[in-house]
Formats: structure tokens, sequence, C-alpha cells
């Protein structure tokens, strides 16, 4: 695909720049929406365009008001700081519960092992909404409705199928030779585990973690349902505040979330490169 | 003096240890609508009551809009955690018919009025169910931009009139409200609208006039909505709350007018919660923030009329703007002279089958 | 753990028990450590979301309320014949007249009459008149005629099949609902008026829409999946920032996105009016209907189709296109022949994912679907949140999560859920 062969005719030569053009215009597509909202969410006046000011580069059509007003309203400061707490917390009950499943589960001649995977990763699979709404019946007739542990349970049921599928999959291409042979060199279980299993899943088990840290910060269909305005998160924030009028600020609040998830990104692909280099495997 | 000063220091010790949470404090939680609402109350009830009594701290919770699904199901688990929720008439009856929130004494937990009118005759027949404290009368009403038609619309059949007034009208997805102006714009009079409406020949002439503008309609669910829409110049006609246009013309100085023919008039008021975790500290509360001053007060910092008579005659300048609140409020006799009383009764019967036939019609 | 090493006739461990034995043992140990491990998640997942769920499954058939208020009234039930055309007899209105006594001093009985208001319109303020003048009624000569005296509806025997219909602790009426079918009053089952009906046509709408959406990214997957495939490694890993990057973003960060575009006073309609396409008052609606849903949530599902059909593609020799062309194929019946079979996996993957998520979704036809452009989805929510018909919620809830799970199904049989592959 990289260099099109000599015998290319006139023909193949238009089509092949035709195609790329129409793949250029799919990513633009894909990526345009995100970026377009960071120079706006800078504009000095509460409109969703560019003036001319802006345009021209003029310093005086950009401005950090909307930054200013978001990081001074006490509906905001709450938010930030309640994201962080909720999420915190359900990331570490789903990362602990879901990596210890996952070596249960990898373990060999595991009994209905599809089937419990099923039932574990299910949180994943049924649509937020009816989750939302399941939780709120029952989470209300528990007495966990509207309060922190209520919403970080839920969102740590929902964060594990994360951290299960990341950990299981590091642990399918995991060389049990490894840990047979340190066995069989004396060290006792613990000691194989700790020096053995830990640093080779430590890769999977960090990215379930970011998988679940993202799925709290980001969720906000459950925290509407089992959530109360003292729980109010950074996206319940935001729902609320596009469902009445897109303001900037919500620009800015969305220009510092895409920054926050380009970091993920960055996390993730590292990640990814030192768990191949861990397991021998050249990058592809 | 001794013994204060040593309250003071473990008072303060308490505050510096626990970062800030004074445990010392109650904590009352009061369920509002948020934004400039809540703000008004905060301002004529909250933070004077707050000096009054430090030991009481009151938490705001914006969760209004679902409050009577939240409260539902918070008694029935017997788990409530809410003291005071802010709801419209139409919620607090049913939640009072079913033994979800608490039955008042109006004349003994309320302040009467200052020339000792008490206060279930102060208030009225605004008293709609024995659960309800009204705090403000408002009315759902019509708002347009003044630059678009060489002569403004009067009347609500002005609203259904596309031909004499071109563009798109805002309206609120829901049955209620939008099936009574139908009428009214048909020639039906205000006083016999739900008589027109309890026949299915009434029905669907309601149904049969929003058919003439349901292709030029933007649906709202908030009322924030429609101010927006009407500055972007989405729609020229939009109804909404009265309060949010006073804010759009008088604050933010928009080319937008009040039309106030026909408008819907609604109540909005406090209710206790079965269950609430500081009932008695409730009431105490309510006593105070229902009094006359105090229902004067908030019309300072929003244009809804007191729900007591006694309050009236108080209302005063704008707080900020210093404007005379009186004209805007929706129970001024300029603006009130043809209104449509809601029957909150008639819809408790009648919400089901209405709002499904209004879905379905939405979607058809 | 595995140490047994031996090398006598019966095989034994160093401690000398037999290694069968020994072995079978290890792999008790081994299965209950790993049973052990899983247990905690097992039951953390049974409290924190299934008993949830099973809470929701059960609303849409609960109906326990009329049993508990009515307690007098149900069990004489059996003694009186609906399909006859006599009201009932004596004996059950003056166990009414107690049951809603009873419910007027508690306060309770309401919840019936709300109950049944969602069956017929009326019966709230039926309920609400009945308690409270009910007090009047002591020991007449008909406790029938007294009640009728009280409101004429309780001689209407439509109303009594109504209650009778309804007395048992589960209901199908929800259900019925949902699919837009009530029982008569004859007590046959029959479609709702047609004013009235909406749900078929919004499960439908969700359906075709979500597969319109699953048709929009596999059109634009596709190419731009192959391209990732067949470029080399350092210039596809550069490109596939592009996919990842709004795969990690915010769902409400994209939504917003999308609203700033899209809207009326939006950046489109703006630049579009800017270089004179349209004119400033005829800005095109964009938003706040079928097209807001369509073009935001292909936008938000697109990676999940590139990424499984990347890895699929990944896996297709480059050699099968050049065998085909060198066989004499033109470019094109190559492609069909043989890369579009050899790919078709991957769609299939992608595809099915992105449908099992668009027709669950919610935020987004909320915030940018109008009328026009809403799902299924927002429909429970509206009758959780706003209706507070919680048994019609949980009803329609319950043939979505049942639409899922059968998809879920076909996806695990298709694809298998271990390969489920994240990012």
């Amino acid at each position: 695909m990289a260099k099109l062969p000599p015998y290319t005719t006139t023909g193949g030569y238009i089509w092949h720049y035709t195609y790329l053009a129409i793949c250029g215009l799919i990513f633009l597509f894909l990526i345009f929406p995100i970026l377009v909202i960071v120079p706006l969410s800078f504009n000095a006046i509460p409109y969703f365009s560019f003036t001319e000011k802006m345009l021209s580069f003029d310093p005086e059509g950009y401005s950090l008001r909307w930054y200013i007003e978001f990081l001074n309203s006490l509906n905001w400061q709450g938010a930030i700081k309640n994201s962080f707490i909720i999420a915190i917390f359900s990331t570490i009950i789903s990362t602990f519960l879901g990596t210890l499943a996952a070596l249960g589960l990898s373990r060999p001649n595991f009994p209905f092992k599809t089937t419990i995977m099923g039932i574990l990763i299910s949180p994943m699979v049924v649509p937020l909404i009816i989750s939302a709404a399941g939780m709120f019946f029952f989470y209300s007739r528990i007495g966990l409705q509207g309060t922190f542990i209520g919403v970080i349970l839920a969102h740590a049921a929902l964060a594990t199928p994360f951290v299960l599928i990341t950990v299981t999959a590091t642990l399918v291409g995991f060389d049990r030779s490894l840990t047979r042979s340190a066995a069989t060199l004396g060290a006792s279980p613990t000691r194989t585990f700790f020096k053995i299993t830990v640093p080779l899943i430590t890769p999977g088990v960090i990215s379930g973690a970011l998988f679940a840290f993202v799925t709290s910060f980001d969720e906000v269909v459950v925290i509407l349902f089992v959530g109360s305005y003292r729980q109010r998160t950074i996206p319940w924030q935001m729902f609320s505040g596009i469902r009445e009028q897109i303001s900037p600020t919500i620009l800015a609040v969305a220009t510092i979330l895409t920054i926050l998830s380009i970091l993920m990104l960055t996390a993730m692909e590292l990640l990814r490169r030192r768990n191949e280099r861990m397991r021998g495997m050249a990058p592809k | 003096m001794n013994k204060v000063m040593k309250q003071m220091l473990i008072a303060i010790m308490l505050v510096a240890f626990t970062g800030g949470i004074a445990l010392a404090e109650t904590e009352m939680v009061i369920v509002s609508w948020g934004g400039a609402y809540t703000m008004s109350q905060q301002k004529a009830y909250h933070e004077p009551y707050m000096k009054l009594h430090p030991d009481i701290k009151i938490i705001n919770d914006d969760s209004a809009g679902t409050g009577a699904a939240k409260l539902r199901a918070q008694v029935e688990a017997g788990n409530v955690t809410w003291d005071i929720l802010d709801s419209l008439a139409a919620d607090a009856i049913a939640l009072c018919d079913e033994g979800l929130i608490e039955e008042i004494n109006h004349d003994v937990d309320l302040a009467a009025a200052p020339d000792g009118t008490p206060a279930s005759k102060d208030f009225g027949d605004l008293i709609v169910c024995p659960c309800y404290v009204p705090t403000i009368v408002y009315s759902t009403t019509f708002g347009y931009r003044t630059d678009k038609f060489a002569t403004p619309p009067t009347t609500i059949a002005d609203v259904f009139n596309l031909k004499k007034f071109p563009g798109k009208r805002a309206l609120q997805k829901s049955a209620i409200d939008n099936l009574e102006w139908a009428l009214v714009a048909d020639g039906v009079d205000v006083t016999k609208v739900y008589d027109v409406l309890s026949t299915p020949e009434g029905v669907d002439r309601a149904f049969k006039k929003l058919d003439t503008i349901k292709d030029s309609v933007v649906w709202w669910s908030k009322g924030a909505q429609t101010p927006q829409l009407l500055a972007d110049g989405e729609v020229v006609i939009g109804s909404t709350y009265n309060g949010r246009l006073f804010q759009a013309i008088a604050v933010e100085k928009q080319p937008i007018a009040m039309l106030w023919d026909a408008q819907i008039f609604d109540l909005d008021g406090f209710v206790i919660p079965k269950g609430a975790p500081n009932k008695d500290e409730a009431l105490k509360y309510l006593k105070f923030a229902t009094d006359t001053q105090r229902l004067a007060d908030q019309a300072k910092y929003i244009s809804y009329g007191p729900a007591r008579k006694s309050s009236a005659p108080m209302v005063g300048k704008h707080a900020e703007l210093g404007i005379d609140m009186k004209p805007h409020m929706p129970t001024a006799p300029a603006n009130s002279k043809r209104i449509v009383v809601k029957d909150h009764m008639w819809w408790a019967d009648n919400q089901v089958e209405l709002t499904e036939r209004f879905n379905a019609w939405l979607a058809r | 753990m595995t140490d047994q090493v031996t090398t006598q006739e019966v095989l034994t461990t160093a401690d000398g028990v037999p290694l069968k034995i020994s072995l079978k043992r290890a792999m008790r140990k081994k299965m209950i450590t790993s049973l052990l491990l899983v247990t905690p998640l097992f039951l953390f997942i049974l409290l924190t979301f299934l008993m949830p769920i099973t809470d929701m499954l059960l609303r849409s058939v609960d109906n326990k309320i009329v049993g508990e208020l009515l307690p007098r009234t149900i069990p004489l039930f059996s003694g009186w014949d609906e399909n006859g055309q006599e009201l009932p007899g004596e004996d059950i209105y003056r166990a009414m007249v107690e049951d809603i006594k009873e419910g007027a001093e508690a306060k309770t009985i309401l919840r019936l009459g709300r109950r049944l208001n969602f069956e017929r319109s009326g019966m709230s303020s039926l309920f609400r008149k009945s308690a409270r003048t009910i007090k009047r009624i002591e020991q007449p000569d008909s406790y029938k005629a007294a009640m009728i005296k009280i409101d004429k509806r309780w001689g209407d025997i439509n109303l009594w099949r109504l209650i009778k219909r309804e007395r048992g602790s589960f209901t199908n009426s929800h259900f019925l609902s949902a699919i837009d079918r009530q029982s008569n009053d004859d007590g046959t089952i029959g479609p709702k008026p047609e004013y009235k009906q909406i749900y078929i046509k919004l499960f439908v709408r969700t359906m075709t829409l979500s597969l319109l959406i699953t048709f929009m990214t596999v059109l634009l997957g596709y190419p731009i999946s192959y391209l990732l495939a067949t470029l080399p490694t350092k210039i596809s890993n550069m490109l596939m920032i592009l996919v990842l990057l709004p795969f990690w973003t915010s769902l409400l960060v994209r939504t917003t996105a999308w609203i700033a575009l899209l809207q009326k006073e939006g950046v489109i309609n703006d630049l579009m009016v800017a270089i004179g396409i349209i004119s400033n008052d005829h800005r095109i609606v964009m938003i706040h209907n079928k097209t807001g849903t369509i073009l935001a949530m292909t936008h938000i599902l697109l990676p999940f189709m590139v990424l499984p059909l990347f890895s699929v593609m990944k896996t297709i020799p480059v050699s099968y296109m050049r065998a085909a062309r060198s066989l004499g194929a033109t470019r094109f019946t190559a492609f069909r022949r043989i890369y579009l079979p050899n790919s078709i996996p991957g769609i299939g993957a992608g595809g099915i994912l992105v449908f099992i998520l668009a027709i669950g979704y919610y935020i987004t036809p909320e915030l940018v679907g109008g009328v026009s452009g809403t799902f299924i989805s927002n429909m429970i929510a509206y009758h959780i949140q706003g209706s507070l018909n919680w048994g019609l919620g949980a009803a329609l809830g319950t043939l979505l999560l049942m639409l899922v799970l059968a998809l879920y199904i076909l996806y695990d049989k298709i694809v298998g859920i271990d390969n489920m592959k994240l990012g």
C-alpha cells in the first residue's frame, strides 16, 4: 500500500489518491469535532462561533474567562472533588476484585468458566439505562441511593469487567512454565506469586485500573439515578448544563477532559509497550 | 462567660480538626431547582435563617427536577435523606394523597400575618393539600421577539396563527398547558377549558389545534431553553416560566417581550418528606422562611409572586436592578386579565392517559 | 506443587502417597484456591449489580399493592362472575368499604388509586373522593347503594372487572402497555387505540436507527481500517492515535462537540453562511432531530468498529491480494473475491458490538435527538424519573434487556466473549 508498484495504470493512480483522500476525510471526521472545541473554549464572547478577532489571531478575541469561571464556580469545584473521590475509590475496589478474579479464572480447568465469565462481565454489556434503573430501585431499598458509598459501589460494579478483561488478556499470554520453574527451584507459592506473577501482570492491572478510572470518571447515566446533587460529578454537572444551554464553560471543561484523555492514551500506550518488552515480544 | 469561651474553643478545634466539617451543626438538606431560583431562596430564606441559628447548616440539593421520583423511592424504602423538598402543586398533591409527605397544621406550624390573620387564611386556597406550604405563584406564559413582527402578538390565538406571525414556536414537551392553550386559542372560554377537555371530542379538538402548528414547534424540556432559543432567534415565540423571561428581558436586555394572555398559574412550595431526618428543625425553618416578610423578600431576587396575600403589598424593588417588581408579578392586575387556573385534580386523573396520547402524537 | 519425582512401579510422591491421589488432592486444592479468588467478585457483582437488575425485572410484573390494600375484597372475588352482567354482591361492596376505610385511615389507599389510574383514567379521583366520604357509610341498608351514591362509577361493572383482573400479586398489564396492547373490558387482549400506540414504533425506530448507525460505521470504518492494516507499522501507529483519541475522550465531550458544530448558531452553519452557501435566515437545522443522533452516534461508535476490524484485517496476508492480481484478477475483483470475504469476521464482530452499544444509548439521543431522534432508553428514563410509571419503565427495560442479551449471545457464538479486546 505504501508505494504503488511501477505497473500501476493512470486509473490506478486516480483511484489510489481518491481513496487516500476519502480516508483523510474520515480521519478528519473522527478528530475534527474534538479539536474544534479547543479554540472555541478560549472565546472572549459567549458564542460558539469563530469571531473575526479569533480568525485574525487578535489576542483580544481570546480569553481565559470560561476557565476562570469553571475554577471559581462552587458547583464545578464540588464536581471535580466528587469525581476524583468516586473514581479513585471505585478504581481501588474494582481493580482489587477484578485482578483476584482474573487470577482465579485463568487457572486451567476452572469449572463453568464461560458462564461465570459471562456473568462477571455482564455490567459491561447491559445497557447503562437498565443498570441505572435497577440500581435506582435497589439502592433506594437498601438506603444507598444518594450516598457516596452507593455511587462508588455502582461505579465499581461497572468498572470490574474492564479490569477482568485486561488482566485476563495479560494472563492468556502468560507463560506457565515460569511459575513452574520457580517452584521447582524451591520458591514458595507466595514468593513465586510476588516475584514472577506480579511483575508480569502489573501492566495489565495498571491498564485495567486506568480503564476503571475512566469508566467512573466519564460515567453519567448511573450517577444521575443513583447519585444525588451532593455526589454530583463533572459529567453530571456537564449533562445538566448541556440540557439547559451549552455555555462556553462547558467547552472549557470539555477541553480539560480532552487533555486528560490524551494523557490517559499516552499512559496506555506506554504500558502496552512495556508489556510487550516484558514478555520479550518485539513490537510488531 | 468562661463556659461559652470553652465551648467556642472546642467548636473551633473541631472545625479545624475535621477540615471544615463542623460536627456540632445540624445539616438540613433542602432540595430545590437550582440556578437562579435556589439563589433567590438562599438570599431570602436560608441566609437570614442561618444567621439566626448558627447551629443549622442548610445544604442545597438541586435535585428537585427528579425530586418526586427520588422521594417516592426513599420513602417507600424507609430511607429518607432529605428534610425539605421544593415541589410543584401537582406533585405535592400526589405525594400527600399517598401519605409520602408530612401533613402540616398551617395555623399552628406557620407564622400568622403581621395583622394577625392566621396562615391558613393568608395563603387561602393556595393550600392545595394538607401537606403543602406554597411559597410562590408562578405562571407559564409566552415571550416573543420584539424585532420580528410589525404588530406584536397580543393573544394566545396569535401563538397559533402561523400566517400572521410566521416563525418557530417553543413549547414544553408535555401535554399539560399545551392542551389548555390549544383550546383557548380555538375559542374556548378560559373557565370552560377543563369541561371541554373532559370530553373525547374536546381532546380531539385540542390535538387538532396543536396539529396546525406541530411542524413549527421546537419542544423544550427545561425552562431555561426558551429564553436561549428566543435569544438565538431559533424561535420567535416561546412558552416558559415568567421568571425566566424576566431574567432575559430585564437583566440580559434581550429583544423579548411578554405575552401574558392566557397565562397558566401554578404554585411552588415546600413539603416535608415522611421520615425526614430533621423534621422538627424543618418545621422551625418553614415557620421562618414562609412568613410574610420572607416571602416578600424573595420577589426582590426573582419575579415570582409571593403566595401570601399579606406579602403582596410589601413586594419592593429588585435587589440589583432597582426596578419595581410589582408590575412584573404574574399576579399584577394588568398581567392577569385572562388566566387559566390549572386544575390539579383533573390532571391527576387524566395525566397518564393524555400524556400517553401526547407522546404518541409527538412520535407520529 | 508438581514436584512428584519418582520411578517406583506404583507411582508415589516423596511422602509415600500414591501419585494419583496426590494429584487429585493438588487439583482440588487448586480448584478451591481458584474458586476462592473468584468468589469475592462474584458476590460483589451479585449484590451491586445482579440484584438491582432482578429488582427491576420484578417491578415490571409486581402488583402486590392491590392485594395489600384490599385484603378483604380480593378473596371474595371468586364468588363473582365478571363475565356476567351482574354487579358484585353486597359482600364485596361491604368489604370494599371496609378496605377503603382502613386505607383512608392509614393514608395509603390513594397508592391503589394511582396504581389503577395507570389502567384507567379517573381511578385516582374516584379513590380520593371515596376515601374522603366513606366515613359517612355506617351500617347502611345496602353497601352497594351507599357506594354508588358516593360516586356513580362504583356502579360501573367494567370498573369491578378491572379490579378483579388486577387482583393478583403479579400483573401483565405493564408488559401489555410496553407492546401497545391492553386488556379490554371483556377480558380479551387487544391493541391500544391507534392514537396511543408508541412503544413498538419506538423499538422499531431504535433498531432501525441503530442499524443505520452500524452501517455508517462500517462504511466509514472499513476504508480506514484497511489503510491502517496495510500501511507500515510506524505510520499506522501514528494514524491509530486519531482513532484512539476519540475512543478515550468522554462521551459527553464528544456530544458537546457535536452540539457546538451542528446547532443553528454553530460552527458549520456559521461557516456556510460565511462562504455564502446559505443565507443567515435559512440556517439548516441539523440537531435535535434524527440527523443529530445519527451523526453524533456514528462518530462516537466508529472506534468500536475500527478496532476489531483492524485486528482482523491485520491477519489477512498481503500475499493473498498479490496472488489474485497476478492471476489476472482486476483490483476490484481481487478485493471482492479475496479480501472482503476474509474481513467479514471483523465486520461481524464490530457490527454486533456497535449495534449492541447503539440500541442501549441514552445520553446522546437525549441531548441531540430532539423528538424524532430519541430511543427507547429515553422513554425508560422518562417513566422512571418523570411520569413515575415505574412498572411500565421496568417492563420496557426488561424487553430492551432481553433484546441485548440475545444479541450478546449471538456475539459470543460468533466472536467469543473471551476474545473481547479493549483499546
